[in-house]
């Protein structure tokens, strides 16, 4: 194995966030009162569980033997070829138990509450459908009562996922407030753990929400990253050495924070985040709350404080993206932080750009990714001509696109 | 005066007539915008002596389904934070005098700009602020703007708070505390629960301020329950509910009557 480079960050990234649970201006915790004992407590048991030996050997136990991991990094010659420059690597995963990187957290977090807290109850909220089926099957495996809430119009477009989360024993509610959409589904579920606090733990999917969730989500997803730098380094699995970008699809940021986290201190690593460009910015029917300053601005929603997509009044404006997990009107406020620092950049890829990306990593290279990753693979066609025959991009796949077959196969026709 | 002073001035009245203060809440724009005037001065004249002026979000978590409705439709209707301020402008140029505090989220607010916002709620006869999801922990800069203006900053307390947070919280507190009444959102509910007389005689021990108990109350029983063991009684959902429909202003007229009753029968 090659010795790994040293690592010369300008910034010690992983002293962050602050005790309030600030980074810089973004985060923190805007939550009503019902609520702040309970964050304290999460806290405080997740804090200990970081350095708990005995828990972190069962957390990486289960990941090992019962989500799979590591997932491997897939060399993608064909699409290599097919652009003519960077070699480009691809972490899988879309191969990890339940099809996407959210089983990392869900699990993570049901284990914490299993063993580290008197309560018995977990509520959690769902877009894709992902974040919920990852929580109904670490629910099931640990034997927790599990109740998901879900937009019914995200529960019309990811149909299979609601089957799944009913068949491993969860309970989902649909969400008729609002659009319909995730948004809604979060206020659902923070209304619950406001009504059931003492019993039930909410088990937020992303880099999102009032301080812990975004370090802890972080942390629980970071292993992606941990596990990439071995890989990449690796010089008969992996190129042998870090890539030069990373790209990964931002919604809310869990899967793109968790390869990130781990990158930071390697200055010369691009880290480059795919927002959804929905069908494009100008009309404001998107989900890219970086590209857009007429509607991205600095604002507090569902607990943290983070760029936010509004109209003037401050009323949380509609997002649109194709991708129901990608289609959100804040992002996490570590990656806000990040983009201020220089650290991190974020550009955007449409509906249809994602769709060509479903198309173009299908027939490369057999893999159907989820419309949320196929936003980070559409981003190649821009990224990889501006890079060298020498130079290394890896691509986080957040996700497999099974569950995503409805919609794509209403948008792509006849094929 | 300043809006602090108005509100301690209201609890001391109450307090010289041995009984509680009857506060409602209203949300902006719900029925419409003048159905909402009707509904404030109607409920002044049968006793309300403070109002919770509601200011609609779009993402209302910490509200049960009647209020996230109600709020909604004022929303649709096009009810903006300039419009909620010149609502209340009117109703003090129309000679109320009751105590008005704004009730929002903090996106709208911050949005607004938090010191722009706080000199026009005062030139609009805002009294003080409750915010329900900022904590005192967040709320410094728009802590400092009330202070400065007079303005009260009133947060709520909760069952779950613990002893730490109940004196760190009352000690950001002016005017008075809102005792959220259950573990829970807003909306009216059958019962009172049980254990509130505890919880107000736990943050009792801290502090002298007034206590102001919400969430729940929907009668006059109720509210007359209430009234027996904190300074100050909020109806919000029971009275949203009456004012939707055909004659909802005779229903919350009847209902506000009600509730002040039953406030002022105690003790």
């Amino acid at each position: 194995m090659a010795v790994s480079p040293a690592p010369q960050p300008k910034l010690n990234y992983a002293a962050w966030p602050d005790e309030a649970g600030h980074f810089g201006p973004y985060g923190g915790k805007f939550v009503p009162e019902t609520l702040m004992p309970a964050l304290d407590e999460l806290e405080e048991v997740y804090l200990k569980a970081k350095s708990d030996k005995e828990f972190q050997a069962e957390l990486s136990f289960l990941l090992r033997t019962f989500v799979g991991r590591p997932t491997p990094i897939t060399y993608a010659r064909r699409l290599t070829e097919h652009f003519g420059g960077p070699r480009i690597y691809i972490k899988r995963e879309d191969l990890a138990h339940t099809g996407a990187h959210k089983i990392n957290n869900a699990l993570g977090q049901a284990l914490l509450m299993k063993r580290k807290m008197a309560k018995t109850r977990i509520v959690a909220e769902t877009g894709a459908g992902q974040h919920g089926v990852a929580t109904a099957t670490a629910a099931a495996m640990l034997g927790i009562e599990c109740v998901v809430y879900m937009g019914t119009v995200d529960m019309a477009r990811q149909e299979p996922n609601v089957y799944r989360m009913r068949l491993l024993g969860t309970e989902v509610r649909g969400v008729e407030s609002g659009s319909k959409t995730l948004k809604d589904a979060i206020n659902d579920a923070i209304r619950d753990w406001v009504t059931n606090v003492r019993t039930t733990h909410y088990l937020l999917g992303s880099a999102l929400g009032p301080h812990p969730y975004p370090a802890m989500v972080r942390d629980f997803q970071s292993v992606i990253g941990r596990e990439a730098i071995r890989q990449m380094l690796d010089p008969v699995d992996g190129p042998g050495r870090l890539p030069d970008a990373i790209v990964a699809c931002v919604g809310g940021g869990s899967n793109a924070i968790g390869i990130f986290h781990p990158f930071l201190e390697y200055e010369s690593v691009r880290l480059i985040g795919v927002e959804a460009g929905g069908r494009g910015i100008e009309g404001g029917e998107h989900a890219a709350r970086f590209a857009d300053p007429k509607l991205g601005r600095l604002g507090v929603l569902q607990g943290t404080k983070s760029y936010v997509m509004q109209d003037a009044d401050g009323q949380i404006a509609l997002t649109h993206s194709i991708s129901a997990g990608l289609d959100y009107a804040s992002v996490g406020p570590e990656h806000a932080w990040l983009r201020d620092q220089g650290r991190t950049e974020y550009t955007y890829a449409t509906d249809e750009a994602a769709l060509e990306g479903v198309k173009l990593l299908s027939r490369m290279e057999g893999i159907i990714p989820a419309l949320e990753s196929a936003h980070a693979i559409a981003h190649l066609v821009e990224l990889a001509p501006q890079m060298g025959k020498d130079e290394v991009i890896l691509v986080n796949l957040s996700g497999r696109g099974d569950k995503d077959l409805g919609t794509i196969m209403k948008e792509l026709g006849n094929l | 005066m300043t809006g602090v002073e108005r509100i301690q001035a209201v609890f001391a009245r109450a307090r010289a007539e041995q009984r509680a203060v009857f506060m409602p809440y209203q949300a902006m724009g719900y029925p419409d915008r003048a159905a909402t005037l009707e509904i404030i001065r109607t409920l002044g004249d049968t006793g309300a002596e403070l109002f919770e002026i509601g200011i609609p979000h779009s993402d209302p978590l910490a509200d049960g389904p009647t209020i996230q409705t109600a709020t909604y439709t004022a929303l649709t209707q096009g009810t903006t934070v300039a419009d909620c301020l010149a609502m209340t402008r009117e109703l003090r140029a129309a000679g109320m005098t009751q105590p008005f505090c704004a009730m929002t989220y903090y996106n709208p607010l911050f949005a607004y700009g938090v010191q722009r916002f706080v000199a026009d709620a005062v030139a609009s006869g805002i009294d003080g602020l409750i915010v329900p999801d900022l904590p005192p922990e967040e709320s410094e800069e728009l802590e400092a703007a009330c202070r400065a203006a007079g303005l009260a900053t009133i947060y709520l307390l909760a069952p779950t708070s613990t002893e730490a947070r109940i004196r760190f919280v009352a000690g950001h507190c002016t005017g008075f505390i809102y005792l959220v009444s259950v573990t829970g959102i807003t909306g009216a509910r059958t019962e009172l629960p049980p254990d509130l007389a505890a919880f107000i005689a736990r943050v009792r021990k801290h502090t002298d301020l007034p206590l102001a108990v919400g969430f729940g109350i929907g009668d006059g029983a109720q509210a007359a329950a209430v009234a027996q063991i904190a300074e100050g009684v909020i109806v919000g959902s029971a009275l949203v509910k009456a004012a939707t429909g055909e004659g909802g202003l005779a229903r919350v007229a009847a209902l506000g009557a009600e509730l002040a009753a039953g406030v002022k029968r105690a003790r």
